[in-house]
Order: structure tokens, then C-alpha cells, then sequence
């Protein structure tokens, strides 16, 4: 099984982590002795720990291997990968999703505010994830500014309430169609580019909003944000702290289902199979006819509309926001979301984003190491499962005429 | 059917066709012969509006198209297959065709057009379920042209149909091809480095050196021209 090199191997890359994690492992320098802690014992665990893993990835690559081999030579049938041998059959998914909906229903009464407030936020991504996911993930178009459409339906509802004082429902279209504008007045001039370029001025994109909003005071109130947003109404009916939270969970619960209703209808739709096509191959598709540009700021648009439509329902349940709650960090979090879940799957986005919004949550007690966790996370997952969580199961469809 | 008038197309400051001009009549195979680099198929993306010409007029069925967009031109009647094939690799071959549909909405024309295409190949028919990017070089090049005729076009511009492909498969795709032209009527643009092949299939032909036309004739005169043996028949 393992060979001599491999162990020569492992050695080798347990020294390379011990020295990679050295000065932060193991000097600790006491400012006020001026002395300086050796942490012997930590570089035993960093050699140890890291060369027990390398042993036991090599370990599994080798038997995928060999399963790999098995497979060509036909001793052993193809393994279909359990995401899409639950979602091919009803009778397993169906009473997964009754227990799923169910979950979902009770959750308010089941727990305390504090874990449905956690749910709100969990929630509010999953809906970010899915508009992005239309971006990158169907029309594989790389926004890295994601976030600047978010910021724009956030602020439509803080500064309409403030001054206008209209109202959670008048504003969430608003937010929505000021989302689909923003999206495409940024579309037009940039989506010439491809990929990285792409990413790079979209990235710009959403530091300008954020920028303009912390810096234009007398329009955004500046870093200071804006507080006392109202929370959405209830038939006009005064509701108490505790019931408008509970209010606000279904809220969002209805969102989600309205986006995964619509994000499922667009990607069996035409203009679906257009930007997947796209994302395949331009050159094709110029010969097919599609419209390049349309079809990309259809995308691109889309996607932000429902970021638009998610800043509002985050300015109405925090009823404050300031620019220090759009920054890059939010965009990359939720591509991570995305890339994470599986880039195009509704399932493996919703699954991405509960993941990874509510972890953190219950891992408090690790939280000095997050952003450790989170990179390795990351570094992992695109080694071992590229595809994400839950692939996509793309639905392929027959033409009428094609039946036999 | 189609005209082109004094076509100047540049990629970048390099200037690939000087003063093309051309003319196809409905029905007719052509063909443009020419070494690599010549601009055959520079010559085709201008007409396709992939690269657009810089001066001069393209002349389809009595409308200019030189100015519209790529998507525009393929609704009026001319699709292309791109060299290289360029089928869509994770769509499987049924979902390629119906790409291929995009611009058309009357359902029973899409089903008797997939009958025909299906009958014309019928490998196509057996791997409908499988991706684009598990068929052979030889199956992709007929699942490209297949696409192409799925929407229904008037005229058919082809890059290099025999790209790659075993002596055998090539003369099935031209022997196809000719077929195509018979039975559907589909006027046909054949850009080829195969001259030997191009030349027994199609009605005229030109030829192209170094982005300018320099002779055109009817295709079995150019078969029996000494300069054009020399050239590019090998002969």
C-alpha cells in the first residue's frame, strides 16, 4: 500500500509545513519580558498532524485509483454518486423534502430567537447564492462585485424609508428593478470581457459603490450608516420585537421559495439553455444565432435583481446598515457559497450557504481560526470534489420527434 | 443570392482580405480554395458577422448584412459551422440539434428537420443521448452540420468540413454534403483546403491567395487548370 517514497514524501511535507507555521506556532514573543516562548511541542503536532493526513489522502488516492482501473477493465460497475442517485428517485427525495419543509415550518417555535435570527442571515445568502449562481454558475460569468447590487437594494430601502417613509412592500420590487438597472448600466460597457478581466472590473465595480456610499455623506450619512429602518408591515398591525423577527423568518422562507420557484423555471427556459450554451462556447453560439450581449446582460441582470431584492429584506430585518457591511469580504463569501455548494446546482447552493453561514455561528468557540478554516476548507474542496458539494444534475431534455 | 463587394476585413491592424469580391447563386455549390492563411475562413466570418469586414458590401438576397450583428444574420437565412466544429461539448447530441433550433418556434418543422438529419446520419441517432464531447472527430463534424441545418438556413456556410478527419469519413461528409445540396436545395459556401475534393463537389470555386481572389472559374475547369493542379492539387 504505502511505499517507501511516499513515506520519504510525507516527511518531506510535514517539514515543509513545520517550516511554513514555524514563526507563527512556535516564537512567541512576550512584549513586556521581552523574552521570546519556544513552543517545541507545537511543531510536534504541525510535523505530525500534517504527515498523518498526507499518509491518509495518498492512502485514498490510491484506492481511487485502483477502483478507477477496476472500472475500465469492467470488474466492478461505475459508482453514480449519491447526490444524483437521492434527487433521480421520488421515493427517496420526496420524504426528505416533507421532513426538509417541515423543519422549516417549525423552526420558530422550536427555537429561540436568537437561532432564527441566525436562520434570517442563512436564509438572506441562500437567496444571494442562487441570484449569483445565475451569474457564475449557469452563465459562468465571474462577478466578483456581487455584493455593490446588495448595497444598492439596501440603501433604496434605508433612504426611501427615511425620507419618502414608504414602506417594506413597495420597496422590495424597487430595490429589485434598481438591481436589474445597476446591473445593467455595469453590464453594457464591461461584459466585452471575458474571465479574469471580468472578475478584475466587476471587483472595481463593487468598491466604487461602497466607496461612494462611505464617502458621499450628505447622500448615504457616510461610515455612520443609517439606523431606525422600519421593519416590514403586518397588515398594519404593530408587532412586538419577538413576533416581527418570527415574521420576518417566513418572510424570507417565501423568498427563498420564490427564487428557487423562478432560478428552476430560468434554467429550463430558453434563455436557460442560451447561457448555458454560452458558458460552453461563444463561438457556437454566435453561429446559433444567440445573442451574445442580450443573453449575457440578461444574466448579469437577473442575478442582480435578486441581490437588489436581498438588500432590502437585510435592511429590513437589521433596520441599519452602513458600507462596512458590503465589502469585498461579502462577494467573496458568497462565491464561496456558490463554488462551494456546486457551481449551477439550486440544491448545492442552498446546502453551500447553510454551511457556510451557519458554521461559523455554532463554532464560535474556534472563531480565532475561521479564515484558517475557511482557506483550508476551500483548498480542499477544490482538490477532492471540484464540482462542489452537490453537482449539478442538469436536466436533459428531449425534443418532440425524438421519441422512440 | 449573395454578393460580396470590395470586402476588406482586419483583425487588428493586420489587414486578412483585400477588395474580396464574390458572388453565389441559389442552389450552387462553392467553393474557396486556398493554402493556410490565405483568409478562407476570415472570408466566411465576414459573411457570418463573427469579424465583420471594415469597408465594402455584403449582399444578401438583395439586402445589405455587412452591418448587422452575427445573431441577426443567421434569422435571414445563413448558418455556419464554424471551423473546428465547435459543438457544444456537455449538451448531449439531441440537445445540440435543438440548439441548433434556437431562432424557431414551429414545432412540427423542428421535428420533421431532426427526422430528416437523423436519417441523413443515423449515428447521430444512436449517440442522441450521449455528450457532444464523446463523439469522434468524424461524429462531431456531422453533428456540427447537423446543427447547422437545424435552422433551417438558405445558405450553408462550411469551414473545413474534412478538418481532421480520415480520408473515409471525409468522403462521407462531401458525398452528404452534395446530398444536402440536392435534396433541400441548400445553397452551399464550401471553404476547403481539400481543393481535390472541394473541386468535384461544387459547381464554381475560387481562389484565394494572400487574402486576394485570384482566379475563379467553373469547378471542373479549375480541376483541369495547369496553375491550379500545380498548386494545390499536388498533381
Amino acid at each position: 500500500m504505502l511505499s517507501f517514497k511516499d513515506i520519504r514524501q510525507g516527511l518531506l511535507v510535514a517539514l515543509w509545513f513545520i517550516f511554513l507555521t514555524f514563526p507563527l506556532l512556535v516564537i512567541k514573543i512576550n512584549p513586556i519580558e521581552n523574552s521570546v516562548n519556544w513552543r517545541w511541542l507545537n511543531m510536534v503536532y504541525v510535523g505530525s498532524f500534517s504527515f498523518l493526513i498526507y499518509l491518509i489522502t495518498r492512502m485514498v488516492m490510491a484506492r481511487k485509483l485502483e477502483r478507477q482501473k477496476k472500472i475500465k477493465l469492467g470488474l466492478v460497475k461505475e459508482k453514480v454518486a449519491w447526490s444524483i442517485k437521492l434527487f433521480s428517485q421520488p421515493r427517496l427525495y420526496l420524504p426528505l423534502l416533507a421532513a426538509v419543509a417541515v423543519f422549516f415550518l417549525l423552526f420558530p417555535g422550536l427555537f429561540s430567537t436568537y437561532q432564527v435570527n441566525i436562520m434570517i442571515t442563512a436564509l438572506m445568502y441562500v437567496v444571494l447564492g442562487l441570484g449569483l449562481n445565475i451569474v457564475v454558475g449557469v452563465a459562468g460569468l465571474l462577478d466578483l462585485g456581487y455584493v455593490a447590487f446588495y448595497a444598492v437594494g439596501a440603501y433604496t430601502y434605508a433612504l426611501l424609508n427615511m425620507h419618502f417613509g414608504l414602506g417594506f412592500w413597495t420597496v422590495l420590487p424597487i430595490g429589485g428593478v434598481l438591481g436589474a438597472i445597476f446591473g445593467i448600466l455595469l453590464g453594457i460597457p464591461v461584459l466585452r470581457l471575458r474571465g479574469d478581466y471580468l472578475a478584475i472590473v466587476t471587483l472595481g465595480f463593487g468598491e466604487i459603490i461602497r466607496l461612494i456610499l462611505e464617502n458621499w455623506s450628505s447622500f448615504s450619512h457616510g461610515p455612520s450608516g443609517i439606523s431606525n429602518i422600519s421593519r416590514p408591515g403586518f397588515f398594519g398591525i404593530e408587532l412586538s420585537l419577538e413576533m416581527s423577527i418570527v415574521y420576518m423568518y417566513y418572510l424570507t422562507v417565501l423568498m427563498v421559495l420564490f427564487t428557487i420557484f423562478v432560478v428552476n423555471r430560468l434554467q429550463d427556459s430558453r434563455i436557460g439553455r442560451a447561457w448555458f450554451a454560452l458558458k460552453e462556447d461563444e463561438i457556437a453560439c454566435q453561429a446559433m444565432g444567440i445573442d451574445k450581449m442580450k443573453t449575457k446582460l440578461t444574466a448579469f441582470s437577473l442575478g442582480a435583481t435578486w441581490a437588489g431584492m436581498a438588500g432590502v429584506m437585510f435592511a429590513a430585518k437589521t433596520t441599519f446598515i452602513n458600507p462596512a457591511s458590503f465589502t469585498f469580504l461579502e462577494s467573496a463569501i458568497i462565491l464561496c457559497i456558490v463554488v462551494l455548494g456546486g457551481m449551477g446546482s439550486i440544491v448545492g447552493v442552498i446546502v453551500g450557504a447553510l454551511v457556510l453561514i451557519l458554521m461559523p455561528e455554532y463554532l464560535r468557540a474556534f472563531s480565532d481560526y475561521r479564515m484558517l478554516a475557511f482557506g483550508a476548507i476551500l483548498v480542499v474542496m477544490m482538490i477532492f470534489r471540484p464540482q462542489g458539494i452537490i453537482a449539478t444534475l442538469r436536466r436533459t431534455y428531449t425534443v418532440k420527434g425524438d421519441l422512440e | 443570392m449573395l454578393e460580396l463587394r470590395n470586402i476588406d476585413t482586419y483583425y487588428g491592424n493586420i489587414q486578412a482580405l483585400h477588395q474580396i469580391d464574390l458572388t453565389v447563386e441559389a442552389g450552387e455549390i462553392i467553393t474557396l480554395i486556398g493554402a493556410n492563411g490565405a483568409g478562407k475562413s476570415t472570408t466566411l466570418m465576414s459573411i457570418s458577422g463573427i469579424s465583420p469586414p471594415r469597408s465594402g458590401e455584403i449582399i444578401f438576397k438583395g439586402k445589405p448584412i455587412h452591418e448587422l450583428p452575427a445573431n441577426k444574420i443567421v434569422t435571414l437565412g445563413i448558418s455556419q459551422v464554424p471551423e473546428g466544429r465547435h459543438i457544444f461539448p456537455e449538451l448531449t447530441v439531441a440537445e445540440n440539434l435543438d440548439m441548433g433550433a434556437f431562432l424557431r418556434n414551429d414545432k412540427r418543422g423542428i421535428a420533421d428537420d431532426l427526422e430528416y438529419l437523423y436519417d441523413l446520419f443515423p449515428i447521430l441517432r444512436k449517440r442522441r443521448n450521449q455528450p457532444g464531447g464523446n463523439l469522434s472527430g468524424g461524429e462531431q463534424q456531422m453533428l456540427a452540420i447537423s446543427r447547422a441545418l437545424m435552422a433551417h438556413p438558405q445558405l450553408l456556410l462550411l469551414d473545413e468540413p474534412s478538418m481532421g478527419l480520415a480520408p473515409l469519413v471525409t468522403k462521407q461528409i462531401f458525398e452528404i454534403i452534395e446530398k444536402i445540396n440536392r435534396e433541400q436545395n441548400t445553397t452551399i459556401f464550401l471553404v476547403e483546403q481539400n481543393a481535390n475534393l472541394a473541386l468535384q463537389i461544387a459547381h464554381r470555386g475560387y481562389v484565394l491567395e494572400n487574402g486576394r481572389i485570384t482566379m475563379h472559374d467553373q469547378a471542373d475547369k479549375l480541376l483541369a487548370n495547369k496553375d491550379v493542379q500545380k498548386a494545390y492539387l499536388g498533381i
